[in-house]
């Protein structure tokens, strides 16, 4: 490794960054959205007394004696056909469409997702290594920032597949992400107001010193939790996708690996917004036991740290799906009611609660 | 009508207790299947389910308990039928004779398009002699439309015997008892 240590400083940043960003999406990302679906299907399953997906088998399951049939049965084969489907389907373009648009739509869609990924620290250190791909001081600006940019891959799907259902579809997102940013972002500002700093590793420090936010401010997960729903466009806030209603809602026209794309961005905005409530609520990589909540000296407590942050993030994403299958969709102005006359209000009274407590705690 | 709503409480307008009661219904269901193990669903393949008696799948020809087609080629199925699934050739005035004793004809062709049938079971209504019934069979496939119609050899053959009453084996024996003099009461 002697040849890393000869190269300058930025050298050596740009290759770690690069490594980074490559493991987190292709070893860590792209894995879990093919699981989250998969588990999604079978937690579904069980919830409606079904058994789900347990058919899939490759050639070679034959040759493992019982570990094979037992992995069939829970489905682990699932997404690599479903992914195989996804690449080998017919990528039907309408003629009604508008091309640019329709064909641009699902990569704006996906990135901004994956962009937001960028600023969590998903680890302590690995070596030298900090365990964030961009340790920004303006963390969770830049988060709300490219968040926001989500909405114009579904309304730019609503408009440029032309047919009714689609632009429904773009019409609810765009109101619906656009109310909620607000009531997320003003959720948080508490938060910053206790830890003092936008930077997201500070405010995991911060909890490792102290209890979790959770604790702290439960009235901002809630909010938190909701607009997260809203946000990635989960149930009970479907309502672009809506399949009653919309046929798919904003993605009706598409088909193989752009409809593919579309579900990545979802799932990816569930990982990105699981991550970023583990980091803001739940102490991010730490533990308050067994000396945790410190910076890794060793690889072993690194790998330790990523694996605490991982399991907290699929916890969040376990609730995500359940609560899918638990809750009614609400309608398009009772959406807008929660939003704009409950979560609004109710953020700013936290603020101000927030503000007036730190202010007495400060001024004895 | 008009259904008057009922007031909701503070609480329960915070949507908690029904958040909570969701939960708690959606894990009694996922611990229920997942633990222990009791699903709704059968595997289909694998799986089958069991007919019952009486159910309403497809309409075979039976034969009676000497093994001899019932059918007498009365074509009253064929009239009756909805979709017209039922085709009959009748043995005409050279065809062969019935198998049965006392019987005056069989068909020398008898096909079911099971592509039509709909299974609404008028044939077995309107049979005389008892000759089709409507039997547990619900899934018939076949690799093309040819195979889908069913013969006279294959209803029989699927069809089976039927233990009910051999019409016209007791008409034989009426008829026989009345040769002799004095008639049987």
């Amino acid at each position: 490794m002697d040849w890393i240590n000869q190269l300058n400083p930025t050298m050596q940043f740009a290759i770690f960054s690069m490594l980074k960003v490559c493991v987190v999406i292709f070893l860590a990302v792209m894995p879990i959205v093919a699981y989250a679906v998969l588990v999604e299907r079978k937690v579904s399953a069980f919830i409606q007394d079904r058994v789900g997906p347990n058919r899939a088998a490759p050639f070679f399951v034959k040759y493992l004696p019982v570990v094979g049939p037992f992995l069939v049965r829970l489905g682990i084969f699932h997404p690599l056909a479903d992914g195989l489907k996804s690449f080998l389907k017919e990528d039907f373009t309408p003629a009604h469409v508008r091309k640019v648009y329709f064909w641009l739509a699902p990569a704006i869609a996906v990135v901004p997702a994956m962009l937001a990924l960028a600023v969590i620290p998903f680890g302590s250190t690995l070596g030298a290594q900090k365990m964030v791909i961009a340790d920004l001081n303006v963390g969770i600006l830049y988060t709300f920032g490219i968040v926001s940019l989500g909405v114009y891959g579904l309304v730019l799907a609503g408009y440029a597949s032309n047919s009714k259902f689609s632009f429904l579809g773009g019409i609810r997102s765009s109101a619906q992400m656009i109310s909620y940013e607000i009531a997320m972002g003003m959720s948080v500002i508490p938060l910053f107001m206790l830890v003092g700093d936008l930077n997201l590793s500070k405010v995991i420090a911060y909890q490792a010193d102290g209890a979790w936010l959770v604790f702290k401010q439960p009235i901002a997960f809630v909010i938190f939790l909701v607009s997260a729903f809203a946000e990635t466009n989960r149930l009970p806030f479907d309502l672009p996708e809506a399949e009653t209603e919309l046929v798919g809602g904003y993605h009706t026209e598409y088909s193989s690996m752009k409809f593919a794309l579309f579900f990545i961005g979802e799932y990816t905005a569930m990982i990105a917004a699981s991550a970023m409530m583990v980091v803001l609520f739940f102490g991010g990589w730490t533990l308050p036991f067994a000396g945790l909540d410190q910076p890794a000296t060793t690889l072993v407590m690194g790998f330790a740290h990523i694996g605490i942050f991982v399991t907290k993030m699929l916890v969040l994403m376990v609730v995500f799906i359940w609560v899918r299958w638990m809750l009614p969709r609400f309608r398009y102005d009772q959406l807008m009611d929660l939003g704009w006359r409950r979560f609004v209000p109710l953020a700013l009274a936290n603020i101000v609660v927030t503000a007036v407590v730190l202010w007495a705690l400060h001024a004895k | 009508m008009i259904v008057k709503r009922a007031n909701l409480s503070f609480w329960e307008r915070l949507y908690l207790p029904a958040l909570l009661s969701g939960l708690q219904v959606t894990w009694r269901h996922f611990s229920r299947t997942f633990f222990a193990g009791k699903k709704v669903t059968m595997e289909y393949p694998e799986q089958k389910w069991v007919v019952p008696e009486g159910y309403r799948g497809a309409p075979y020809l039976v034969r009676d308990q000497s093994g001899d087609t019932k059918c007498v080629s009365c074509q009253l199925c064929e009239f009756v039928c909805p979709p017209k699934a039922i085709k009959i050739i009748p043995p005409g005035s050279s065809g062969k004779p019935a198998e049965r004793a006392n019987a005056e004809k069989m068909p020398a062709e008898f096909e079911i398009n099971m592509l039509r049938c709909i299974f609404c079971g008028f044939c077995q209504e309107v049979c005389p002699e008892e000759a089709i019934f409507l039997q547990r069979d619900y899934s018939l496939t076949g690799l093309s439309r040819g195979e889908m119609i069913y013969d006279k050899e294959k209803l029989l053959a699927l069809g089976g015997t039927h233990a009910g009453v051999q019409k016209w084996k007791h008409k034989l024996d009426e008829a026989k008892e009345q040769e002799t003099f004095p008639v049987k009461g």
